[in-house]
């Protein structure tokens, strides 16, 4: 989807300007909106490429304004709504109304130590790899309207095949519910030139991790 | 500040404070009730992060890389496989990758779409980094980003941005000081900053005085 969290190449933002001794959270409810987060997606309901896309549907200007675990929270209750897991209702009230729906599981003390460690995105792949190191790869100029990782700064360019990644979950039909679909996944390096234009600095180069299905023979 | 750095409800603003706590007080409650969060788990991992899980982890694998020569081949061969040797408690599942600045080219880890980071080495990510003016400039010019943050490379020195759009996990292994061969891991881990393991900074004998 082409909306404003694609922002690799904008001019506009000002500076990066860091904090010094920043803490993990700002505030107490930054660190439960973290914790809900993961003891949410622990129950198995949606994907974390599930979540990325509702913070993505957010309206351009509340993506923007909002803080990040701001951000997150909107993302969060719009999942567990149009999950069917918590009604509008109960938001409004700001309390359960009714039982809660049978899920497959819940998060208990003893188990926090199994969100604390990355999960497991490789699959057995259903056919070989396409491309290899070394291989001079084109991207293709997709614009879908739902969930992708292929930046748009990166579509419709030429570049080189850097490394094979393994065979990964498809984030963009698993975001829509269409699947895992396994692909294989590469770093694809670009020089500045390519991306940027013939001002850019010669000396920088820029990589994506690609998809095979961003990918044509270039 | 920009408009993604900032934080509008963590300041002064009374009103706009209590209405985020509230909200998500409120959403834990329900959760709570309906049975789908344990409070307790939920502390459990906000402590993780308090507490256990930030850059020293990543220091310590850089530092072992720097005074370690088998070591450091293992790293650059196998990121997961050789942390994951360290036991440390937040394994870092087969992910993670790690990058070598080296006289020629110098690494820089970004997410354009949203905020990958290897949370699992280095803690949560800051600020800056899920903020727009750096995922929006690093890609296009990374070296007024490294001047932003008071890093001057080399003429001629090859800056390397990596965009992590899929669930591969960057780790820049910054160059060792000059001077500080035989050093130990311990001391050696002191040097090797959050920064410098992101790319927005260089370790540095100086970084050992600091906080």
């Amino acid at each position: 989807m082409n909306s404003i969290h694609d922002m690799g190449g904008m001019h506009g933002f000002g500076p990066v300007v860091a904090e010094a001794n920043e803490p993990p959270f700002h505030t107490t409810w930054e660190g439960r909106v973290m914790a809900m987060q993961r003891a949410l997606g622990f129950i198995g309901l949606w994907t974390i490429d599930m979540s990325r896309a509702s913070q993505e549907a957010l309206p351009p200007l509340s993506y923007l304004s909002a803080a990040y675990y701001e951000r997150w929270f909107l993302g969060l209750e719009h999942r567990v709504l149009a999950h069917g897991l918590v009604g509008a209702d109960e938001i409004e009230a700001g309390r359960a109304l009714r039982p809660g729906v049978k899920v497959k599981r819940t998060l208990s003390p003893a188990e926090v130590d199994r969100v604390m460690r990355r999960g497991e995105y490789t699959r057995p792949p259903a056919a070989p790899a396409q491309f290899k190191p070394g291989d001079r790869v084109h991207t293709r100029n997709l614009n879908p309207v739902t969930h992708t990782r292929l930046p748009r700064y990166a579509r419709g360019k030429t570049g080189t095949v850097e490394a094979v990644r393994g065979c990964h979950v498809f984030p963009d039909t698993v975001a829509i519910g269409a699947g895992e679909q396994p692909q294989w996944l590469y770093t694809v390096v670009f020089t500045g030139r390519e991306l940027w234009g013939e001002d850019s600095d010669p000396a920088i180069k820029i990589s994506i991790e690609a998809f095979e299905p961003y990918l044509v023979p270039a | 500040m920009s408009e993604d750095n900032r934080h509008p409800h963590d300041h002064a603003h009374g009103s706009e404070l209590s209405e985020m706590q509230l909200r998500v007080r409120a959403l834990e409650t329900i959760l709570t009730e309906k049975g789908y969060v344990d409070p307790a788990a939920l502390d459990r991992i906000v402590e993780a992060f308090e507490t256990r899980i930030g850059p020293r982890i990543g220091a310590r694998i850089v530092a072992k890389a720097w005074a370690d020569a088998a070591f450091k081949q293992r790293l650059l061969a196998d990121a997961s496989e050789a942390a994951n040797s360290l036991g440390f408690a937040s394994r870092v599942g087969s992910h993670l990758i790690a990058v070598e600045n080296t006289e020629r080219v110098h690494n820089m880890v970004v997410c354009t779409l949203c905020s990958c980071y290897p949370w699992e080495v280095l803690g949560l990510p800051p600020v800056w980094y899920k903020s727009a003016p750096y995922r929006s400039r690093v890609v296009i010019d990374p070296k007024s980003v490294l001047a932003e943050f008071g890093v001057k490379l080399p003429p001629g020195r090859e800056v390397r941005v990596w965009d992590s759009t899929a669930e591969t996990r960057f780790l820049v292994v910054p160059m060792q000081p000059a001077g500080t061969d035989g050093w130990s891991e311990e001391r050696l881990a002191a040097l090797v900053t959050r920064d410098s393991m992101i790319g927005t900074g260089l370790a540095t004998v100086a970084a050992e005085a600091a906080p």
